[in-house]
C-alpha cells in the first residue's frame, strides 16, 4: 500500500517535472523564433555586410547562396536553431570574433556589477522594508518612501553623471570610469573574468583593492535602484503578513516581538521575496546598459550598445538571446526555490 | 460575590477606537470578575466580546484607547505591566484560542514547531524535551498519531484537527486562564462537539478559568457556569447559567425568544427587540443595580 502510494507520488512528481521542462523548452524556442524574425525584418542586408556594396551581382548571389538565404524561411530557421544550440551566434562584424566568444569575455564584468548591486539591494533594502512596515508612518518609513520615490523617478544616467561629478571630479574620493586604474589594466590574465576573483587568484592584492574601489560607485548606484524596489516590496509583504491572525497567535504565546517580526512574519515574506530579488537581479543584467556606458564598464550592456550603434546584427541578436536565456534561467531558479521553501507548493 | 480563588477582576473597562468619522466606543464601562470557573460571554456581532478578550491580554492594536479602573490578574495590576512583564503573562498565565485555525496557525511552520515554541518560550528547555511535551499534549487533545501530526503543516490538517492543535498549543504552558474566542464557530457541526468536549475536559481537569466567547446562548448555557450578556459594548446582565431561562432582563429574554424551540414549531420566531435606553448607564443603575454587576 505505502509502496503503491510512493510510486504514485513519484509518478506525479516526474510528470510535473516533465511539464515544467516542456514549458521551458517552448519559452526558449519562442525566444529564438523572435530573435530570428527580428534578424530577417531589420533593413540591414546581411549579404551586403559581408561582401561590401561594391561587389558585383554574381559575387553577391554566390554569397547569398553560401549563407543559405535562398532557402525557404522555415529551413533557414532550422539552420539558425541548430547553430544557436551549438553556441554559434555567427561572427561579429565589429570585433571579427565569434559573438559567443565576445559575450563570454564581457559577461563576467556585468555579472560582477549586478551581483554586488543586488547584495547591496538585499542587505539595505530588506531591513529598511521590514522596519518601515513595523514602524509605519515612523521616521524610517518616511525616509524609505523618499528614497524609493527618488529611485523610481530619477533617470539612472543623470544620477551616475552627478555621482561621477561629485565623488570623482570634485572630491576625488572615488575612482573614475573603468574596472581598474589604467596602469593596472591587462596585468592579471582573466580566468573567471571576475576581476575580484582573478586578482586574488593571481595574488595581486593591490589590483583587488583597486577593482573593489572602482566597483563602489557603479554598484552602489545600481544597488540603489534594486534597494528601492526590494524595500518597497518587502514593506508591502510585511504589512500584509503582520495583519494576519497567526501573528496574534504568536503574541498570545508570549513570543518576543523581534521573533514575531523576523521569525513569523518575515518567514512568510521570504518566499515571495526570492522572486523579487531574482527579478531585480535579472533586470540589472540587461538594464545596466546606461550605467556601463557612463562608467566605461566593459560588460554586456556596453557591448550591446556598441553593436547596436554599428548595426552588428549577429552581436545584437546573440546578446539578446543570452540575456533572454539568463532571464529564463533566473525564473526557473526562483520557481524551484519557491517549491523548495513553501510547504504549500510542494 | 468575590470568590476565594479569584483570578481576574475587570472594573470599568472602556475601549475606544479613534476613527476619522468619530470614535467607536466598542466597550463601555464593563466590570466583571472570574474565579476558577467557566464563564460565557455572549452577544451579537460587534457587541465587543473579542475586544474585551484582547484587552485582558493587552493585545489590542496600539491606536486603541484602553482605560480601566482595574484589570488585575491574581492580584497583579496588568495595566501597570511593561511589555516584557506582559510577555511572561501571555501564554504562561493567560492564553487565547482564536476562531479559525486556518488563519491562526503560521502556514510555513510545522504544527510541532509551533506547539513546541509555545512551551520553550516560557520554560527554557531543550528542543527534545519540548518535543516530548508536545507529543504528550497532542495526545491530550485526543490526536491518535501525534508523531505524524507533529510533522504536518497547517494546510495539511482539517479544521477540527487544527483547532485541537490550537488548544494544545495554548494549554501546553499550563496557563490558569483561557480565553476561547468562538473556538468552534468555524468548524463543521459534527466536530464542534468533539472539540468542545476536549476543551471542557482539559479546562476542568486542570482547574483553569475559562472565558468562552460565543454567539450561541444555548451552547453557552449548557457549557458554562455563568453567562455575561453583552449588547452594544455594555454588559446587560450577568447570570448563572442555570437561571438563564428565568431571566427577567428584556434583552436576554429577547435573545431567548429568538431561539427556535421544538415545542413551538408553528410559532413565528420573534425578532430581537433592542432598546437604546439599555445603553444608557443610568437606566440600569436606577433599576436594579445589584443584579447587573457581580
Ligand atoms: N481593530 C479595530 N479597529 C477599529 N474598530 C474595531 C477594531 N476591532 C474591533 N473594532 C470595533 O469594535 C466593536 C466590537 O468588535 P468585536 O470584534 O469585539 O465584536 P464581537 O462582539 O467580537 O463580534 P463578533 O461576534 O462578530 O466577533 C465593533 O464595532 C468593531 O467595529
Ligand atoms: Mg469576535
Amino acid at each position: 500500500m505505502t509502496q503503491f502510494l510512493t510510486q504514485k507520488r513519484l509518478k506525479k512528481t516526474a510528470l510535473k517535472i516533465l511539464k515544467f521542462l516542456l514549458m521551458v523548452a517552448i519559452t526558449f524556442l519562442g525566444l529564438l523564433l523572435i530573435t530570428f524574425l527580428i534578424g530577417r525584418v531589420v533593413p540591414i542586408d546581411p549579404v551586403l555586410a559581408v561582401v561590401g556594396d561594391k561587389a558585383s551581382h554574381e559575387v553577391y548571389e554566390r554569397a547569398r547562396i553560401a549563407m543559405g538565404l535562398n532557402l525557404p524561411l522555415w529551413q533557414q530557421f532550422l539552420i539558425y536553431l541548430s547553430s544557436v544550440l551549438r553556441g554559434d551566434f555567427g561572427t561579429s562584424v565589429l570585433t571579427a570574433k565569434p559573438v559567443f566568444e565576445d559575450i563570454l569575455r564581457v559577461f563576467p564584468a556585468t555579472m560582477e556589477l549586478a551581483f554586488l548591486a543586488t547584495l547591496f539591494g538585499i542587505f539595505v533594502g530588506i531591513p529598511l522594508g521590514v522596519i518601515s512596515a513595523v514602524k509605519r508612518g515612523g521616521f524610517l518609513d518616511h525616509v524609505s518612501r523618499v528614497v524609493g520615490l527618488l529611485g523610481y523617478s530619477l533617470p539612472i544616467f543623470w544620477l551616475a553623471l552627478l555621482a561621477l561629478m561629485i565623488f570623482y571630479a570634485k572630491l576625488d574620493l572615488l575612482p573614475g570610469p573603468g574596472r581598474v586604474d589604467v596602469f593596472y589594466d591587462g596585468i592579471v590574465t582573466p580566468v573567471t573574468g571576475f576581476m575580484l576573483i582573478d586578482s586574488i587568484l593571481a595574488g595581486e592584492w593591490e589590483i583587488f583593492w583597486n577593482a573593489l574601489y572602482h566597483l563602489i560607485m557603479p554598484a552602489t548606484l545600481l544597488g540603489y535602484f534594486s534597494m528601492a524596489y526590494i524595500s518597497r516590496m518587502t514593506r508591502s509583504f510585511m504589512i500584509e503578513q503582520l495583519r494576519q491572525e497567526y501573528i496574534l497567535t504568536a503574541r498570545v504565546k508570549g513570543v518576543a516581538e523581534w521573533k514575531v517580526i523576523w521569525g513569523h512574519a518575515f518567514g512568510n515574506c521570504a518566499i515571495p521575496l526570492i522572486t523579487v530579488v531574482a527579478l531585480s537581479f535579472g533586470a540589472l543584467l540587461e538594464g545596466s546598459v546606461l550605467t556601463e556606458t557612463i562608467f566605461a564598464w566593459p560588460g554586456l550592456g556596453l557591448y550591446l550598445t556598441n553593436s547596436l550603434l554599428n548595426a552588428d546584427m549577429n552581436a545584437v541578436l546573440g546578446s539578446t538571446i543570452v540575456v533572454g536565456s539568463i532571464f529564463l534561467g533566473i525564473n526557473i531558479f526562483s520557481d524551484i526555490l519557491y517549491k523548495v521553501f513553501d510547504p504549500r507548493a510542494r | 460575590m468575590i470568590q476565594q480563588d479569584q483570578l481576574l477582576q475587570v472594573t470599568n473597562l472602556n475601549i475606544i477606537f479613534p476613527s476619522p468619522k468619530g470614535d467607536v466606543h466598542a466597550v463601555k464601562d464593563i466590570s466583571f470578575s472570574l474565579g476558577k470557573e467557566k464563564i460565557g460571554l455572549v452577544g451579537e456581532s460587534g457587541s465587543g466580546k473579542s475586544v474585551t478578550g484582547r484587552a485582558i491580554l493587552r493585545l489590542l492594536p496600539p491606536y486603541a484607547k484602553v482605560s480601566a479602573e482595574e484589570i488585575s490578574f491574581k492580584g497583579q495590576d496588568l495595566l501597570s505591566f511593561s511589555e516584557k512583564e506582559l510577555r511572561c503573562i501571555r501564554g504562561k498565565e493567560i492564553s487565547m484560542v482564536m476562531q479559525d485555525p486556518k488563519y491562526s496557525l503560521n502556514p510555513v511552520r510545522t504544527v510541532g514547531q509551533q506547539i513546541s515554541e509555545a512551551y520553550i518560550v516560557h520554560s527554557k528547555v531543550s528542543k527534545s524535551v519540548a518535543r516530548e511535551q508536545t507529543l504528550k499534549m497532542l495526545t491530550a487533545v485526543r490526536i491518535r498519531n501525534p508523531e505524524q501530526v507533529y510533522k504536518l503543516y497547517p494546510h495539511e490538517v482539517s479544521g477540527g484537527m487544527g483547532q485541537r492543535i490550537m488548544i494544545a498549543m495554548m494549554l501546553i504552558p499550563e496557563p490558569s486562564l483561557l480565553i476561547a474566542d468562538e473556538p468552534t464557530s468555524a468548524l463543521d457541526v459534527t466536530v464542534q462537539l468533539q472539540v468542545l468536549a476536549i476543551l471542557d475536559d482539559l479546562v476542568t481537569q486542570r482547574g483553569m478559568g475559562l472565558i468562552f466567547i460565543s454567539h450561541d446562548l444555548e451552547l453557552v448555557a449548557s457549557f458554562c457556569d455563568r453567562v455575561i450578556i453583552m449588547y452594544g459594548g455594555r454588559i446587560m446582565e450577568v447570570i448563572n447559567a442555570a437561571d438563564l431561562h428565568n431571566s427577567t432582563h428584556p434583552y436576554t429574554r429577547g435573545l431567548l425568544n429568538c431561539l427556535p424551540r421544538i415545542e413551538g414549531r408553528n410559532e413565528r420566531l420573534s425578532t430581537l427587540v433592542r432598546d437604546d435606553a439599555w445603553l444608557d448607564a443610568d437606566f440600569w443603575h436606577s433599576n436594579d443595580s445589584d443584579g447587573i454587576i457581580i
